[in-house]
């Protein structure tokens, strides 16, 4: 008789381990699979800001500032080493566009032209597809961290060595989380 | 109730509904063998039987195909800004929602409208009309199919997509049974083999005939209105915006009718199509004939949530 509790102990233990390793696993790809969409909406921005920057310096050349900023801020996301100087750089370069689009608006010529106007709303999709990827992954990552802390779940994230993942923080997120983008239709 | 159980629930709706579905035929084919033809082999019953699983199976591969073939769904042109808008906000809520983007779809009818259909998020389509690009801002569009994608990320769109192949299958045999009963009646009160028992059954077998689509209408509707719900829920915690939701909604509220669209599809749209003013009431009998929640309602509800985000 006590065997089969021992036994029946063993199965549950050994069930319960297989299911929290799964949840972990399962929460770490989604993570990971949300991680590699806000880089593509990165580098897609990246390849978008040279044309962006020609088409609206053809129209307003002397809104010299703006143009610098973006570029300074291009070029520290393209070369950032980890996660804070990516989110540092990266959370800049939004609120540099930010300013362009505002600009933008003082040019009706150049909301006038459909080159523009197809420029402007790529700018916006991806503006937007970086916030809501952030925002998938920012919260994946706080429900993997979480599961991974909690007891008694941290037994097997020990055993099996599962890593803490870090969020992608821009600077403005304390003051204001959801950044929108050229409300404009 | 989170959204895991959600798509359970849906799950079992989507099986009872396959179910009620299958009963319902067999009742019908069942009753035509008895009174209508009085043969020794069941014809009826089995080829009732055939036609609803035959049709519950192509409902769930092709329903979605059946329903966009029935609005006259066309593929968007993304050199027109607006139809390109269509594409990129249903790709943003995609992402927000950790979803494979669907396909996207448009129908050419001025009254702003949008629905979601497939049976998976892998599988799913989302259509809008050339009227919703027309009259709301980007904004607004975001928050509406954000509404759409919800149904998709909850697996609503694999029941409304049955109830619509269901439901036509349903009509089509009705229509069949009231026809046969229409022309078989003489020759039943000749019959001599008709007991008083029965006389109850063919008057249940009558009422069937009439009252069948209405219920499997009712099946559609009561899944229906809750969900709607849920949806702009589900809205507002993608886009973080839901007065963006309440003023597209207020829009479409105002917009005309829509043109062509037959009642078993009616209930997948973000709102009701026809515009029935039952609808808009807020009582039992709405609640139970009435494919959506009165829009005011719904309005009010995002207004409230605007508190939660600002």
């Amino acid at each position: 008789m006590p065997g089969y509790i021992i036994l029946g102990t063993l199965i549950i233990i050994i069930g319960w381990i297989v299911l929290a390793y799964n949840n972990l696993i399962k929460l770490r790809i989604r993570a990971e699979n949300g991680w590699s969409q806000i880089d593509i909406q990165l580098k897609r921005r990246h390849d978008l800001i040279p044309n962006l920057v020609n088409t609206v310096k053809g129209y307003a050349a002397h809104e010299k500032e703006v143009f610098e900023t973006i570029t300074k801020y291009r070029s520290m996301a393209m070369s950032a080493n980890n996660m804070e100087e990516k989110g540092n750089a990266e959370g800049h370069l939004t609120e540099s566009l930010n300013k362009l689009m505002a600009v933008v608006e003082n040019y009706p010529q150049l909301k006038a032209n459909q080159n523009f106007l197809a420029l402007q709303e790529e700018l916006t999709t991806t503006e937007n597809k970086i916030a809501f990827a952030r925002q998938f992954y920012n919260d994946t990552v706080m429900r993997y961290n979480t599961a991974m802390q909690s007891f008694p779940t941290n037994i097997i994230a020990n055993i099996f060595n599962f890593k803490q993942k870090e969020f992608l923080l821009f600077p403005g997120d304390r003051a204001n989380v959801n950044v929108s983008f050229g409300g404009s239709a | 109730m989170n959204f895991y159980e959600v798509q359970t629930r849906n799950k079992w709706r989507t099986i009872f509904l396959i179910v009620i579905f299958t009963v319902i035929l067999t009742f019908l084919g069942y009753m035509l063998d008895f009174y209508i033809f009085h043969d020794k082999f069941p014809y009826m019953t089995i080829i009732a039987i055939i036609i609803g699983s035959s049709q519950s199976v192509l409902g769930y591969f092709y329903g979605d195909k059946m329903v966009l073939n029935s609005v006259h769904a066309r593929k968007p042109d993304p050199t027109q800004i607006k139809e390109k808008q269509l594409v990129d906000t249903v790709d943003e809520m995609a992402i927000a929602a950790g979803l494979p983007t669907p396909k996207v779809y448009i129908m050419d009818d001025p009254a702003p409208n949008a629905f979601a259909t497939g049976r998976d998020p892998a599988h799913a389509s989302v259509c809008a009309t050339t009227g919703l690009l027309k009259l709301l801002s980007r904004d607004e569009l975001q928050g509406v199919i954000g509404h759409e994608v919800t149904h998709i990320r909850h697996r609503d769109i694999l029941t409304m997509t049955m109830v619509a192949a269901l439901a036509g299958a349903i009509a089509i045999l009705a229509a069949i049974a009231r026809g046969a009963m229409y022309f078989g009646s003489g020759g039943g009160d000749d019959d001599d083999n008709r007991g008083g028992g029965n006389i109850v059954l063919f008057i249940v077998f009558i009422l069937l005939a009439i009252f069948v689509p209405i219920i499997t209408n009712l099946l559609a509707l009561a899944v229906s209105r809750s969900r709607e719900y849920a949806a702009d829920a589900g809205s507002a915690e993608l886009t973080r915006n839901p007065l963006a939701l309440a003023s597209a909604l207020r829009k479409i509220a105002e917009g005309p009718k829509m043109k062509k669209v037959n009642q078993g599809v009616a209930h997948l749209f973000i709102a009701d199509p026809h515009k029935k003013r039952l609808g808009e009431k807020d009582s039992l009998w709405a609640d139970i004939f009435s494919t959506h929640p009165p829009i005011s309602k719904r309005i009010n509800i995002l207004e409230q949530m605007a508190h939660k985000y600002a």
